[in-house]
């Protein structure tokens, strides 16, 4: 499974949200309503799946599932 | 009692009393520390000018250890860390989101970090930054809370912060609730609505009557549509933010009608102030003064635990 699915499926999952709505642009906050705790489950989440660190600094800079997408394959690539 | 938390912290019994802004000024947390729990300063709105005298007025009134409450959202947030430092508070506590390096920073100056968490992902989270206690705040609590119980919160936080010790907090205001949270896993516990019904607590009396008051069911949880539930007693400030939610006011709206309402709740406007107080406001009977809540809960404890081996007779 590709980066992006994988990252589509630990969203749908922890939000609780349609898999459609999952579109890179999506804004955790905006549009798919986390708020700031599910955003830390979410990192959490990422974190095991793909067996990185990913440090608070970073963690502030993925708002949106593009963004997140785009720095964990900058961190397995 | 000798356990993790009080060796840790340097002070007699495990009990601390919740950072409350505008609420846990001096007199208060001075007469926390002075009877062996922990005083905590709620920095909330403070400029970091205020807030320095409110920690020289406590240092002026105890020797023992003392904390602040940093709320991490606070506009004067920056100013409060530099005032902390230089006044080497030697014990802090962080609400309203993730302190992160914050921890580093603080352990450097020779301050110990204790974070205030609503869930198990921060908790694991803040392993990292090497924090040596955590408190666990279930949605009983007063003011800005999160959405898991303490009943289901502190066990949970126990297993994954293991072997960390933890501090339990929302919906404690007495031993029974004490003896509960250490079954639990706790080995400590944080209270403040119950010390905000103390003789030394500074706020206006109408508000510590209006929690003597209050029964099971008088707290409402608003604000949660715009993401920051608030926890208070219910008045005319919280029929009106009723109001506003069920017609899907915006945000903005919702959160103007709540600005500056805590402050006027503690000038004496119970009405019109938002009277933030947790759901275990009904059990609370009486001002008394801050020796005596500790003393009655530490024996309340004792005699809990020692009825609960019949529990276990055949």
């Amino acid at each position: 499974m590709d980066i992006f699915s994988k990252v589509k499926e630990i969203v749908v999952d922890q939000l609780g949200v349609d898999g459609e709505d999952v579109a890179p642009d999506a804004s955790f906050i905006d549009d798919l309503g986390a708020d700031s705790l599910d955003i830390v489950e979410l990192i959490m989440a990422f974190e095991e799946e793909f067996d990185i660190e990913i440090p608070d600094e970073d963690a502030e800079k993925i708002t949106t599932v593009g963004e997140a997408v785009e720095y964990i394959e900058s961190k397995v690539g | 009692m000798r356990g993790r938390v009080t060796e840790i912290l340097g002070i007699k019994y495990p009990i601390l009393q919740g950072g409350m802004a505008w609420v846990s000024t001096a007199p208060l947390v001075a007469a926390v520390s002075e009877a062996g729990g922990l005083g905590i300063i709620g920095a909330g709105g403070m400029t970091g000018e205020k807030l320095r005298e409110e920690i020289k007025r406590t240092k002026s009134l105890t020797g023992q250890p003392f904390g602040v409450n940093l709320m991490l959202l606070s506009t004067y947030i920056k100013e409060q860390i530099e005032v902390v430092k230089e006044e080497k508070v030697p014990i802090v506590t962080t609400g309203a989101g993730n302190p992160g390096e914050l921890v580093e920073e603080f352990a450097r100056e020779g301050i110990l970090t204790i974070p205030v968490v609503a869930s198990v992902a921060l908790a694991k989270r803040l392993l990292r930054r090497g924090i040596k206690l955590i408190i666990a705040e279930g949605m009983e609590a007063g003011g800005h809370i999160g959405e898991t119980t303490t009943m289901c919160l502190v066990p949970q936080i126990v297993d994954a912060v293991s072997p960390l010790p933890v501090i339990a907090a929302g919906g404690i205001a007495d031993g029974r609730g004490m003896a509960a949270c250490f079954a639990l896993g706790a080995e400590g516990v944080q209270m403040g609505t119950r010390f905000v019904c103390t003789e030394e607590c500074e706020v206006h009396h109408l508000y510590k009557e209006a929690i003597v008051k209050a029964q099971d069911r008088s707290t409402i949880v608003t604000g949660t549509t715009t993401g920051h539930p608030v926890r208070c007693l219910r008045n005319r400030l919280t029929r009106q933010f009723e109001e506003l939610e069920a017609r899907r006011a915006p945000v903005e709206e919702i959160e103007a009608l709540g600005s500056g309402r805590l402050r006027e709740a503690v000038c004496g406007n119970v009405e019109e102030g938002s009277v933030m107080s947790g759901q275990i406001a009904g059990l609370i009977k009486d001002i008394k003064p801050v020796q005596q809540v500790i003393e009655d809960i530490i024996r309340e404890f004792k005699e809990t635990v020692k009825k609960l081996p019949q529990a276990v007779e055949d």
